[in-house]
């Protein structure tokens, strides 16, 4: 399905990337969004706020993120694309209903510009340490996708990568901006309408009769049902069996939960998405992700000068991680090196996936400002001797 | 064998019978009286959605057959919200408990009925957390005992009319689960009305709230309803308390008209855009 011309702001544009964001969620057909403001992710509330009226669509600002974060699961059931921003606090508000999208399968979007933290921490300053909360943040077992932009484009192109996503699996995907992508600004190309695909919503074709709302065929993911056509329909947050209804025993819950990360841990093929840049050779494998990825291909640069054979790995769908490709290029480098801002997060996935074979090191930074490149360059030249 | 049906029976998921709920407990007669109004009313069963909260009465939307969700804790009301305005063309109706819509959904009550979303919310208020097993709630009353209240409470309830009532509902009603007429008339008449409409319906638990403060059994609640209750239709909805074992005033007391939350969203959008702005689809008709 191509996007709806409406939505689309075609054309050359110079926006950061919360600007750039907003714009991607147009194209992608979000005709409902509910927010609440907090720095650093206010300017894409405020942006949609001026932007959905005019192209047939309503955005509330909620009494709070508790209220967002569900108001566009109401949104989503009634037929809407929907999706809620925050960062930080917000996020953390979030979370049980991040758990109810799961749950329900809800296809959604919530984007998190990351800034410093814990609590209030640094609302204006850059931060990755809300990595580990975007997969585990909710209570229970269930999976989810995360997507670490680089950049304004990255925010326009991505989020719409993040709805298709959230459809095709039923998922909600958690959007990973951070304070310098959200507040940097750089030249965005939105194509054409007729140039985006969009993923439609799958809507059940059987009769209601015959309607099992959660009864999936072998993609794991069901169809949807229409509200008010006589589908009669129960969504429910509790362990449910394939007719929706709660069902309170082992049995189910095996059957049900086992599902919801069967339909992500089986299928992460279809979304695992990295940047590769001089990885052919490299003995010295960086990995990196979202603003951190652009700041370490200085590091890049500069090793490279020096005779270093480095090279960057850059999950950029970083949840379900892509632990194939990594493992693959970690055998044949002689020390992997991580860089994020936050004491150690994304490096436990690392360690894992590698599993001893390579040595890893974490280049850490407590968030509030970027890692300086030099800085990167000294662990480089150290594992590389 | 064709056995009589019971006319409400449409309305209900069957195949989940027998029901959760105790013995006596008020909630059953709720949805009774929603399924005679939707009947009454000859309302489309598919132009409902029935969104509920979590606690005894946060089952509801488990046991209405229609497009139903039972969402989390407290949030029925913004998840509503959400739906009404990605379908206006839909009727949504909450049901859920005083400890749910209340205390930890107090907000979203509030700011629903300031903005006069147009929903309807079915408060059920037995005075307790019945789910957990019976501890204080924001609608219990002085000296009430609950089991984090082993003393009696002593925290002021809320008068949930008044509450409603000042947040800007424009249709609050209180009944008792004695009053199943009055209770039913109420619900075709939200079911017919634009904006926020509240209706509290105090409802016995007495396997919780009234054996552990020695008030009898379901037909003692009964006929302590039917004796006790006073009807103050119209009444300043500030005198509308429930004390301990006091008088219950019930009755409709606002009903009243203002423009929608959406129908706001057009007249404000529509002078400041002009021409640019298409009116967005409202579900009112006045």
């Amino acid at each position: 399905m191509k996007a709806d011309p409406r939505g689309v702001l075609t054309g050359t544009h110079f926006l950061d990337g919360d600007h750039a964001c907003c714009e991607g969620a147009l194209a992608a057909g979000c005709r409902v969004a509910f927010g609440y403001p907090i720095t650093p992710s206010t300017e894409v509330v405020e942006r949609i706020s001026s932007r959905l009226p005019e192209v047939g669509g309503v955005f509330l600002q909620m009494e709070d993120e508790i209220a967002s974060s569900i108001a566009i699961q109401g949104a989503v059931w009634g037929g809407a694309r929907s999706m809620t921003v925050s960062s930080g606090p917000g996020i953390s508000l979030m979370m049980e209903h991040v758990g109810l999208a799961a749950m329900t399968e809800t296809p959604c979007v919530f984007v998190n510009v990351q800034r410093g933290g814990p609590s209030t921490g640094l609302p204006t300053l850059p931060g990755q340490a809300d990595m580990m909360q975007a997969r585990w943040g909710s209570h229970g077992d269930y999976e989810i996708i995360a997507i670490a932009p680089n950049s304004p484009q990255e925010c326009f192109d991505l989020v719409i990568h993040a709805f298709n996503l959230a459809e095709r699996f039923r998922v909600p995907v958690m959007f990973m901006m951070d304070e310098s992508v959200g507040h940097m600004t750089e030249k965005v190309v939105i194509p054409p309408a007729e140039q985006i695909e969009i993923e439609p919503r799958r809507f059940t074709t059987d009769p209601p009769e015959k309607y099992l709302p959660f009864a999936a065929g072998p993609d794991l993911v069901p169809p949807m049902p229409p509200v008010g056509k006589g589908y009669r329909f129960h969504v429910t947050g509790l362990t449910h069996d394939e007719r929706g209804y709660p069902v309170m025993s082992a049995e189910a819950q095996e059957k049900l939960v086992r599902r919801l990360v069967d339909k992500i841990r089986t299928r992460t093929d279809e979304i695992t998405q990295c940047q590769e840049f001089m990885t052919e050779d490299a003995e010295v494998l960086l990995v990196a992700y979202g603003i951190t990825s652009r700041v370490v291909q200085r590091t890049l640069q500069l090793a490279r000068q020096k005779g270093i054979k480095a090279g960057l790995f850059r999950p950029v769908v970083v949840w379900p991680f892509p632990e194939k490709r990594l493992r693959e290029l970690a055998q044949k480098a002689k020390a992997v090196v991580v860089v994020e801002l936050n004491y150690g997060q994304i490096v436990l996935e690392v360690e894992r996936t590698v599993c001893g074979c390579t040595p890893v090191r974490l280049v850490p930074h407590g968030g509030g400002a970027l890692h300086d490149p030099e800085q990167v360059l000294a662990v480089v030249e150290e594992v590389a001797r | 064998m064709n056995q009589p049906r019971n006319p409400v029976e449409p309305f209900l998921r069957m195949d989940r019978m027998p029901h959760i709920w105790c013995p006596g407990c008020g909630i059953g007669v709720v949805v009774n009286c929603f399924a005679r109004a939707m009947l009454e009313s000859k309302t489309d069963i598919d132009s409902v959605q029935v969104v509920s909260g979590i606690g005894c009465t946060g089952r509801i939307a488990g046991y209405l057959r229609m497009d139903s969700y039972h969402t989390t804790h407290g949030r029925a009301i913004p998840f509503a919200t959400g739906l009404k305005t990605a379908r206006p063309d839909m009727k949504v109706v909450v049901f859920s408990g005083d400890g749910d819509l209340v205390a930890i959904g107090g907000n979203h009550l509030i700011h629903a009925a300031r903005r006069n979303v147009d929903i309807k919310v079915i408060c059920v208020n037995n005075f307790t957390y019945g789910m957990t097993g019976g501890q204080v709630a924001p609608t219990a009353p002085v000296e009430s005992l609950a089991t984090t209240s082993p003393f009696g409470v002593f925290e002021q309830p809320f008068n949930l009319a008044f509450l409603a009532d000042s947040a800007g509902a424009v249709y609050v009603a209180r009944w008792t689960t004695y009053h199943v007429r009055q209770l039913a008339k109420a619900m075709r008449e939200v079911l017919q009305k634009p904006g926020f409409c509240f209706v509290e319906v105090i409802a016995p638990c007495p396997t919780i709230y009234q054996r552990r403060n020695r008030l009898g059994d379901a037909l003692d609640a009964m006929k302590f309803y039917k004796e006790q209750s006073k009807l103050s239709e119209g009444a300043d909805t500030r005198a509308l308390d429930i004390p301990m074992q006091g008088p219950i005033p019930v009755g409709r007391f606002v009903n009243r008209d203002r423009p929608t939350l959406l129908e706001n969203m057009n007249a404000v959008l529509g002078k400041r855009l002009g021409a640019k702005y298409q009116p967005y689809p409202t579900g009112v008709t006045r």
